[in-house]
């Protein structure tokens, strides 16, 4: 499989952790230990439903030097494609799975003189990771976090025990309180690496306010996966094993042509490590590009597209695949 | 089944020489007649015993008097090892990984005991008996990466990932082609390769880049590196070019044989899971060429290899001046027979 | 003009003004007074107020450029005797500095790379750093062989002011120490070293 190899897995907990949020424990079903990881890394996870197979990825968070089982929090998402209502309506304890090795697009700068993260929701989880590692290694950073409601809001009591008050701040937006990103970014020591993780539009809007801020766009990063989004059914014909496959409106490219039974290459599965890039050979109607791997110009240019999360509207699509 | 370590020397008298076994696990770069620049890159995985990928850090019969020569030329010139502040969850994997690699490939020189971060290191090769704290750098003699690379055949250097490029951060180098990790390190990617020639253009250095940013964990990578070294000679650094660079001009018809050595490097790169860098390993092996004539193959294809070479790459590896005179020497052991293809001996 | 297509020597893009920045704070040596002067209409009283510069003349090519720089407005200006005491003064506005803070060096490449070390020490990103060349194309070398830095190479090859190998100044440029390859050109061949030729002037 491209995606590389695939670890199996047994669930060994299933904890609800906060509204519409639970947490998976995975082992090893061959009892051996699990990689160690870097904070930040996502993992894989490989659904068998039904003989479909779907792929998403989450963000690890158990201690990354803890190699006796990997943990995960799915947050059920409202207009899921199937992964999360999958992971949360299906997946039991003592359920079988397979995840990828960690793949981490999200690497903290360990050259910061400081990190200060900044999470919005389920956008939480990479960072539990990344906090476990600062602090064992000594490094110093401040984390700001963005919850909902209190009860929506995953690990806020638990985070706050682990490296008090100073060091993790809660902001309730059914109370009111929002992060005050403005001022923040204009007090922090040269140096200061940023990071920030949540929905699309808070992401947006914190790089915004950094670049407004003067900071300089190689200490300002991001992580967000992109799920492939629903849209109009089309086909494409793969040129190079001479295939015809159907993208159905709930389905990525990818997925349909893994479906096919054709070996394409992944990683992320979320439009930003750039492995699945393929070459279209004929495109008579226009790509949606959705990722965040290509520059403009090559979105712009049509000869290239990433099969994780884009689409095609048109006549015609041909994938030198 | 133990190795037989030789005591022999890389400076002075150069004893070092290839025993008959140990020729024939060499990992002779060139599957064909003739010189192609590629990116070559292929799986790291275990191939046959006795070959040099019978293990994925190969150890061999020269290991002990390579570690020897490490320290000669650390205790002349430290900066040969050198990490940045940034680098040290990195410094670790690898130390890790090499021991890790070590004692699984050669149990009978090598083992490692965990327990929890209380960890045993025994090199028995090396006389060192080890205990120490996982993570915890006031507990070994020196830092993790220079530790372990004082016990580890080849160069290492560790690239950080970010800014959608690769930096060299750390590194032990003192077995070298010609380059200067003092100089390069802090360097990213297309700047460490800015001296070598035609590569650039040809969109090398771009493909190889891509592939390595998105390098796994557990799928480690590898390519081949070659040039030519007169005398068996480890440490041919700029730093000491003035003292090494006569040798090129001593090559005679009488002598080449002795004299003229194929260096090869395997070069081994692995994701490190804690940090997310990469670390690069260097593995370079000599072998003169009275000792490549040995095998038939090899013989015959080697002279043709460097009669195809382009001009830019004679002078970029420093052969204008015995390359002519070695083509002429080998080509005695050349009848024009067909090769074989690969890398193997017949 | 300097020579192109070095892949490790520093692309130098000019002192463009970042508009959004919290602070400015420029470091120019020589000519590159120029490199500020010549971006007058850029500097609005917002900019102005914000901005800090210091200056070193060295010798007599920057003559006369410390009271146009005076005369800009800034919110500080330094002038320094040397090299060393303007990257001193600048550690330590470095070392107070919070992001938003960016800075702008301007002279000759071997300023630049001295005034860049002083940032990366600071955490600051290379990439970050916005950099113009003014002035002699004269190299900061480093001698491989005994790591002694020589200021203000024209000719190549040159003997090294510190042990004295006759060095050919290789195409190849570390940022962390700011300076050019210096490697021995007779090694080979002692004595065969071919005459010096003013190259970078």
């Amino acid at each position: 499989m491209s995606g590389g190899t695939e670890i199996p897995v047994r669930v060994t907990r299933v904890t609800p952790v906060a509204h519409r949020i639970k947490r998976f424990r995975f082992e090893r079903s061959d009892g051996r230990p699990m990689p160690y990881f870097s904070g930040g890394a996502h993992v894989i996870v490989s659904m068998n439903d039904n003989g479909h197979v779907r792929r998403n990825a989450y963000s690890l968070m158990s201690a990354p030097y803890d190699c006796s089982a990997y943990e995960i929090s799915v947050l059920h998402v409202e207009d899921s494609r199937g992964g999360s209502s999958f992971m949360h309506e299906k997946v039991r304890e003592g359920d079988e799975m397979r995840v990828s090795h960690p793949v981490n697009l999200f690497q903290p700068d360990w050259r910061g003189r400081k990190h200060l993260l900044i999470a919005g929701g389920i956008g939480i989880t990479p960072f539990i990771a990344m906090m476990e590692q600062f602090s064992r290694e000594g490094a110093c950073f401040e984390m700001h976090y963005a919850i909902r409601t209190r009860d929506r809001g995953a690990y806020c009591e638990d985070l706050i025990a682990r490296y008090g008050p100073q060091r993790v701040k809660i902001y309730c937006d059914a109370e009111n309180d929002r992060i005050p990103v403005a001022r923040l970014l204009d007090s922090q020591p040269l140096g200061t690496h940023l990071y920030v993780c949540g929905p699309a539009g808070m992401i947006d809007g914190v790089l915004t306010t950094g670049l407004e801020a003067g900071w300089p766009e190689q200490n300002l990063h991001s992580e967000r996966f992109l799920s492939s989004q629903p849209g109009k059914p089309f086909s494409i014909e793969l040129t190079r094993s001479g295939r015809t496959v159907h993208v159905g409106h709930h389905e990525s490219m990818l997925e349909a042509i893994e479906a096919a039974g054709i070996d394409a290459p992944f990683l992320c599965r979320g439009g930003a490590c750039g492995q699945c890039e393929t070459m279209v050979a004929l495109c008579d109607g226009k790509l949606l590009h959705n990722d965040v791997y290509l520059t403009e110009e090559e979105k712009a240019s049509g000869r290239k597209v990433m099969l994780c999360v884009s689409r095609f509207e048109g006549k015609a699509l041909h994938l030198d695949l | 089944m133990a190795i037989a370590f030789k005591q022999e020397t890389f400076r002075d008298d150069f004893s070092y020489r290839n025993s008959p076994e140990n020729i024939r696990r060499f990992p002779f770069p060139f599957d064909r007649d003739e010189y192609m620049y590629a990116v070559n890159m292929e799986p790291h995985l275990k191939g046959q015993k006795g070959t040099a990928f019978e293990s994925l850090i190969d150890v061999d019969e020269h290991y002990v008097a390579e570690m020897h020569d490490r320290a000669l030329v650390l205790k002349e010139d430290p900066l040969r090892y050198q990490a940045l502040p940034h680098m040290m969850t990195a410094q670790w994997d690898t130390l890790e990984l090499l021991m890790e690699e070590q004692a699984a490939g050669f149990p009978e020189h090598f083992t490692l005991i965990r327990n929890g971060d209380q960890w045993r290191w025994i090199n028995r090769p090396l006389g060192i008996d080890d205990t120490f704290t996982f993570g915890d750098r006031s507990t070994l003699p020196y830092e993790p990466l220079e530790y372990i690379t004082r016990q580890a055949q080849g160069d290492f250097c560790i690239v950080d990932q970010r800014d959608g490029n690769l930096w060299m951060d750390a590194g032990m180098v003192t077995t070298q082609a010609d380059w200067s990790l003092d100089f390069d390190i802090g360097m990213n990617f297309m700047e460490w390769h800015g001296p070598v020639p035609l590569a650039h253009q040809m969109g090398v250095f771009d493909r190889a880049l891509k592939f390595l940013l998105n390098l796994q964990q557990g799928k480690p990578t590898r390519r081949f590196n070659w040039t030519m070294t007169i005398n068996p000679r480890l440490d041919t650094s700029p730093e000491n070019y003035h003292k090494w660079g006569p040798d090129r001009a001593s090559v005679t018809p009488e002598n080449v044989g002795e004299k003229v050595h194929l260096r090869v490097e395997v070069q081994s790169l692995w994701r490190l899971p804690r940090s997310n860098a990469i670390l690069f390993v260097i593995r370079c092996y000599l072998m003169n060429m009275n000792e490549l004539v040995t095998v038939p193959k090899w013989a015959r294809r080697f002279p043709r290899v460097l009669s195809t070479l382009p001009p830019e790459l004679i002078d970029y590896k420093g052969l204008t001046r015995y390359r002519q005179t070695t083509i002429d020497w080998l080509s005695r052991f050349d009848d024009g027979a067909p090769t074989s293809p690969g890398t193997f001996p017949d | 003009m300097l020579v192109e297509g070095i892949k490790s020597r520093p692309v130098y893009t000019g002192l463009s003004i970042q508009p959004r920045a919290r602070r400015h704070i420029f470091a120019l040596e020589g000519e590159g007074a120029h490199a500020l002067l010549d971006r007058k209409p850029a500097l609005d009283d917002t900019a102005l107020s914000r901005s800090e510069i210091l200056y070193v003349a060295r010798g007599s090519q920057g003559k006369g450029n410390d009271e146009a720089l005076r005369a800009l407005g800034t919110d500080m200006f330094f002038a320094a005797p040397t090299i060393a005491t303007l990257l001193f003064r600048l550690r330590g506005t470095l070392t107070t500095a919070h992001m938003g803070t960016r800075l702008y060096i301007a002279g000759t490449e071997g300023f630049i790379g001295q005034a860049m070390m002083v940032a990366l020490d600071h955490g600051m990103d290379h990439a970050s750093i916005v950099t113009e060349h003014r002035g002699s194309l004269a190299r900061r070398v480093q001698c491989v062989h005994c790591k002694g830095v020589t200021e203000d190479v024209t000719h190549s090859p040159f003997s090294c002011g510190h042990c004295g190998l006759p060095l050919l100044v290789r195409d190849h440029y570390s940022r962390r120490l700011g300076a050019f390859q210096g490697v021995n050109i007779d090694a080979e061949e002692p004595g065969s070293a071919p005459d010096p030729e003013e190259l970078f002037l």
